[in-house]
């Protein structure tokens, strides 16, 4: 449905995309971190926060029983805390999605997986295409694919824009998380650039990071990253999700990245249909300050399960 | 498309999430009820015993009174000084004076939590600009200046440095303690003593300064700080022994100060009004040029004499810039000064705000589009929405004329060449930005626009390093960096 | 039979040209011997309007000019200044100096221009500077002319006060509007014809003669001159133009010094005429020990 409209969209010579000025974002970002976020405010933006967070397990080791783990801790935050909401989705490969999503069962947390020879994407089209398609076909509700930072680099602007363009066409229903991998564009100009490739190519959501490269999910990148979309949706009134991943561990963090959407693309972004952080040990440092908000002590993580 | 305005319609039922107030404490703040004059190391009572309430502009209650100087007090603080003068602090050597700055400069930052909550408490503006930008800024320029008390032959090579005497300073209630150490510091630095008076709005943090030189043990009479209205200030600059006048406020005062003195030996640096030209091209870093025009403008209320108060936006962008200034403006918050998240705090005074109320008015009825930030406002205290006011003529008031206030001018251009003759046009001369990507251009602005500080790419930065001071009617002499050392020195 | 001489015509010097004043009044100083000087132009209000419209239309380009070019073309006014010397030697003794003191002035005048000719292309590396900010940003101080410069000469000192005063500010890619010396104006006019045939664009330097009480209050109140330089003697017109230059804040520099004398001569005279620029720009640091990218 996007690219159908992304086909009557015109699309933009990503060679002369918005320049930044990376001081001046630096700033900005200064300027939201100075941001006080109290009392109620708190509580409720932790609550909204740890509604975003796509639970993360992307290891090498990862096996059926750890991903079953999770799929409960993302069910069960906390249970001594009464009412919380559970996590928006479990993050894994391809490969553990059919566990993820029969351990899910109706609990309503999406499976998302990462696709296209994550995390360095360095494979041919027609591999990424079948990553893709069987990552749906186990039932993935939503695909994480990296694009090509080589050809990006090497200036080949049209193939990362075909090959996003040919993987949404392959998630069928799945929403499309595009990661472009900040910390190997280098640059915040770079990253305005993919970001506006990715969107003109169909993408759901756009993501800073795999997690496996740092830096990640600098408040820079992100911000950058909100003014892209902003301005996409100024001129098509498509809206299109932000996903910051990797790097984002505390929960103070995590506030003024939200604070950092609600001063940029808006209120209507503060939900988890169009924002997410990528994390795994987010959510017990966000636990960790609930329940210090409730009961006045400061918390140890030895009474918070790692997973 | 569909399913995505669907979503849209559903993401914009849900409520807002809003900050709880973050008010900062002042628990921790040590004011009295009643502040007498420093004169000579000692607080003395008023001649005339005659007192004024400092009001808190943020829920208009009174924090506390300050005396009011009369001829006799000012006398009696240029006669400490020149005491100090003759007796100590022109016999101390450059490395001794410049002790006891780097002294103040080290119990202000001690002290910088209690002047920035005062600072905000007297003068309107948020704690977060008190705390980030004036405090820290005041104690680095008596750090910067502590320096150069031995080093003065440094400064103006093949020349001897001798000392001006006894200065008169009077200061703007836009940056009270700030303007204080711009002032204070490069005179103790070059061995002068001074009689300085704060503005009437905003004399506490002046006092408090008062407080920390005479703990700090700094002879007594090397400075005195008296309060008042404009008739203090006036006996100040019309005392015959007075060898120096420096002045930061406006420009018709700034003028009423120059005559005055004219036929005295009086040395005079004057800085005063601007009305600066804010230059974004098409290639410019559009979302941090909106930040700038933000910063330029709404930066403590647009009191700010270098404020970007006229915007100047190439007509390929114009449209995209404005629409994203008008976002950023309903995302400003406005309100209790001392509220950590407020980004615009309270009109100085009501006389200040009843001014700009004025020139908005003027606006509207010349038929400009005015466009107001859809902010909340706070029921007491003075405050104004910060106010863009588009399509407006070069010809028009607003533009011609310095306001004061969050209120921004915005005009479109098509050409470099008709830009800098637009920016150009006005008797002032303190500051300008210009936004663009491409270097080349950037030069040949800052090379043709006159005024004394360009910020290129960003806009309303200070640094003690950094001289600042403007061209034409916007006043003369340099505050900050090596040139501010001039305005207090005479070279033989 | 003696051959008949041809007298001189002592115009006024505006924007390279040299018109008679539009007044038609004119008035004949006389030496120290009570002889009659010549006939000399009584500059109006109106002359110094002109002046001025000449030295603001001839600012932007002079100002522009490459510092190494004004240096060249100052340089070139003493070569054309030592090439004249028989005349400026005739009037300066016809004004009253001796022979030996009107060489030693020509001498010291012509030094002195070359003097700041070597400055031209140096005092901005004198008084610039670079200011090491705490914030990621790039930040200089560099010089720029004030603008249109006002100048009332000397009352002594027919050449070598011109060109104490004047050279130093047009050195500083000012522009100039000078009335010279009222009693001693022949080398003014003299010296104008020097500047006209060296390269120096007109408008630059322009020079009227004429009674300076009659001219202060213009000088002192026109809007389009930006700093005056008082060489003249009377503290009162110092005090009146200082008063008159408040209406648009006008840069007042009292010239005192002894133009015969070393001292008259410093770089500081071409700072007296310059406005402090400072520029700010950001400095990106990929990778740099404060970066959090």
């Amino acid at each position: 449905m996007k690219s159908s409209a992304s086909k009557k969209l015109n699309i933009p010579d990503f060679r002369f995309t918005p320049t930044i000025d990376k001081v001046g974002v630096e700033e900005r970002v200064a300027r939201i971190q100075s941001r006080s976020i109290k009392k109620e405010s708190k509580v409720e933006g932790m609550k909204m926060a740890l509604n975003m967070i796509d639970l993360t397990t992307l290891e090498g080791k990862d096996t059926p029983g750890k991903v079953k783990q999770l799929c409960y801790k993302a069910q069960h935050l906390h249970d001594h805390y009464p009412d919380l909401p559970t996590v928006a989705a479990v993050c894994v490969y391809p490969s553990m999605v059919k566990t993820a999503k029969k351990a899910l069962g109706n609990s309503g947390i999406k499976v998302a997986s990462v696709s296209t020879a994550f995390p360095s994407g360095q494979a041919p089209r027609n591999i990424k295409l079948d990553d893709t398609k069987f990552a749906v076909d186990q039932g993935a509700d939503e695909i994480d694919m990296v694009i090509s930072r080589g050809e990006f680099l090497a200036g080949n602007y049209d193939f990362v824009f075909d090959e996003i363009a040919a993987i949404k066409e392959a998630c069928g229903q799945a929403r499309l998380k595009v990661i472009l991998e900040t910390g190997e564009l280098v640059t915040l100009d770079n990253v305005r650039r993919a970001s506006e490739i990715a969107m003109y190519a169909g993408a759901d959501f756009i993501k800073t990071s795999t997690g496996k490269i740092q830096p990640a999910a600098t408040m820079q990148v992100t911000y950058t990253m909100l003014m892209a979309i902003k301005d996409y949706y100024d001129k098509t009134g498509i809206m299109v999700g932000m996903k910051p991943a990797g790097g984002i561990s505390k929960s103070k963090l995590a506030l003024h990245n939200l604070i950092m959407v609600k001063e940029t693309v808006g209120d209507d972004w503060l939900d988890n249909e169009w924002f997410r952080f990528g994390a795994s040990s987010l959510a017990n440092d966000i636990l960790m300050q609930l329940v210090k908000q409730q009961t006045g002590a400061y918390q140890s993580g030895d009474y918070f399960s790692i997973d | 498309m569909a399913k995505n305005k669907q979503q849209k319609a559903k993401a914009s039922k849900k409520k807002t999430w809003d900050l709880s107030p973050a008010p900062e404490s002042t628990s921790h703040v040590q004011l009295k009820k009643k502040y007498e004059l420093y004169i000579d190391g000692k607080w003395v009572k008023p001649t005339s015993g005659k007192y004024f309430p400092s009001i808190n502009p943020g829920n208009e209650e009174k924090i506390a009174d300050v005396a009011h100087a009369d001829a006799k007090d000012v006398d009696k603080a240029v006669k400490a000084a020149r005491k100090a003068y003759d007796n100590v602090w022109s016999k101390m050597s450059g490395k001794e004076r410049g002790k006891y700055l780097f002294r103040i400069a080290r119990m202000i930052q001690e002290r910088a939590r209690e002047f920035a909550v005062i600072e905000s408490m007297d003068g309107g503006k948020p704690i977060r600009e008190s705390r980030d930008v004036d405090v820290p800024l005041a104690a680095n320029h008596f750090f910067y200046y502590a320096g150069w008390a031995d080093k003065l032959e440094f400064a103006f090579p093949n020349r001897k440095v001798e000392a001006l005497g006894v200065a008169g300073q009077i200061i703007p209630w836009n940056f009270p303690l700030l303007m204080a150490a711009w002032k204070i510091a490069p005179a103790l630095a070059t061995g002068n003593t001074i009689v300085i008076k704060p503005a009437e709005t905003t004399s506490l943090t002046a006092l408090k300064l008062a407080e920390l030189i005479h703990e700090a043990g700094v002879p007594p009479g090397v400075v005195n700080v008296v309060t008042g209205f404009g008739d203090t200030g006036a006996e100040i600059v019309n005392h015959p022994d007075v060898n120096k006048v420096a002045f930061t406020g406006s420009t018709n005062v700034g003028k009423l100060i120059q005559n005055a003195i004219a036929g005295t030996k009086k040395k005079s640096t004057l800085e005063l009004g601007g009305k600066s030209a804010n230059i974004i091209f098409e290639d410019a870093p559009i979302d941090q040029a909106v930040e700038g025009i933000v910063n330029g403008i709404f930066f403590n209320q647009g009191h700010v004499c270098c404020a970007g108060s006229r915007l100047f936006v190439q007509e390929g962008v114009a449209d995209q810039v404005i629409k994203k200034l008008k976002n950023r403006l309903d995302h400003l918050y406005i309100g209790d000064p001392l509220d950590k998240n407020t980004d615009v705090g309270a009109i100085n005074s009501k006389e200040q705000l009843d001014t700009i109320r004025k020139y908005i008015e003027i606006g509207k009825n010349e038929g400009n589009d005015i466009y107001e930030s859809s902010c909340n406002m706070p029921s007491k205290g003075y405050f104004c929405k910060p106010t863009l006011v588009l399509n407006v003529a070069q010809s028009s008031k607003l533009v011609q004329e310095e306001i004061f206030g969050p209120v921004l001018t915005v005009q479109t251009f098509r050409t470099v060449d008709e830009v800098i003759q637009k920016a150009n046009n006005t008797p002032y001369g303190l500051a300008a930005g210009v936004w663009t990507d491409k270097g080349s251009k950037i030069f040949n602005l800052t090379g043709k626009l006159r005024a004394g500080v360009i910020w290129a790419n960003t806009y309303n930065r200070f640094d003690p390093v950094s001289p600042f001071g403007g061209y034409k009617e916007s006043g003369f002499g340099r505050e900050g960096g090596l040139h501010g050392l001039e305005a207090y020195v005479k070279l033989a | 039979m003696e051959r008949l001489g041809i007298l001189k015509t002592y115009k006024i010097y505006i924007g390279g040209k040299f018109p008679r004043t539009e007044s038609g009044r004119y008035y004949s100083p006389k030496n120290a011997s009570g002889e009659a000087l010549a006939n000399i132009c009584l500059s109006s209000r109106k002359d110094l309007r002109n002046a001025v419209v000449a030295a603001r239309s001839a600012f932007g380009g002079w100002a522009e000019r490459a510092a190494f070019n004004r240096s060249q073309i100052v340089y070139r006014i003493a070569e054309m200044l030592e090439g004249r010397r028989a005349q400026f030697l005739e009037e300066l003794m016809k004004q009253g100096s001796t022979k030996q003191q009107a060489e030693k002035e020509i001498n010291l005048s012509i030094d002195r221009i070359v003097y700041y000719a070597g400055w031209c292309d140096k005092y901005q590396q004198i008084f610039s500077t670079v200011n090491p900010v705490s914030s990621s940003h790039f930040n200089f101080s560099a010089m720029e002319p004030t603008g249109v410069v006002g100048v009332i000469a000397p009352e002594e000192g027919s050449l070598i006060g011109l060109v104490s005063t004047i050279i130093p500010i047009i050195a500083g890619g000012n522009t100039v509007v000078c009335l010279a010396s009222e009693k001693l104006p022949l080398c003014a006019i003299t010296f104008a014809e020097v500047l006209q045939t060296s390269d120096v664009p007109g408008g630059v330097v322009n020079i009227l003669t004429g009674n300076e009480k009659e001219l202060l209050e213009h000088f002192g109140s026109h809007m389009d001159i930006n700093a005056l330089c008082y060489a003249g003697a009377s503290e009162d017109h110092l005090t009146q133009l200082n008063k008159l230059s408040t209406g648009n804040l006008k840069r007042i520099r009292n010239f005192e010094a002894n133009c015969m004398d070393e001292s008259s001569q410093s770089p500081y005279f071409i700072q007296d005429y310059q406005e402090v620029k400072t520029t700010w720009h950001p400095i990106e640091n990929i990778g740099g020990s404060t970066s959090t990218y």
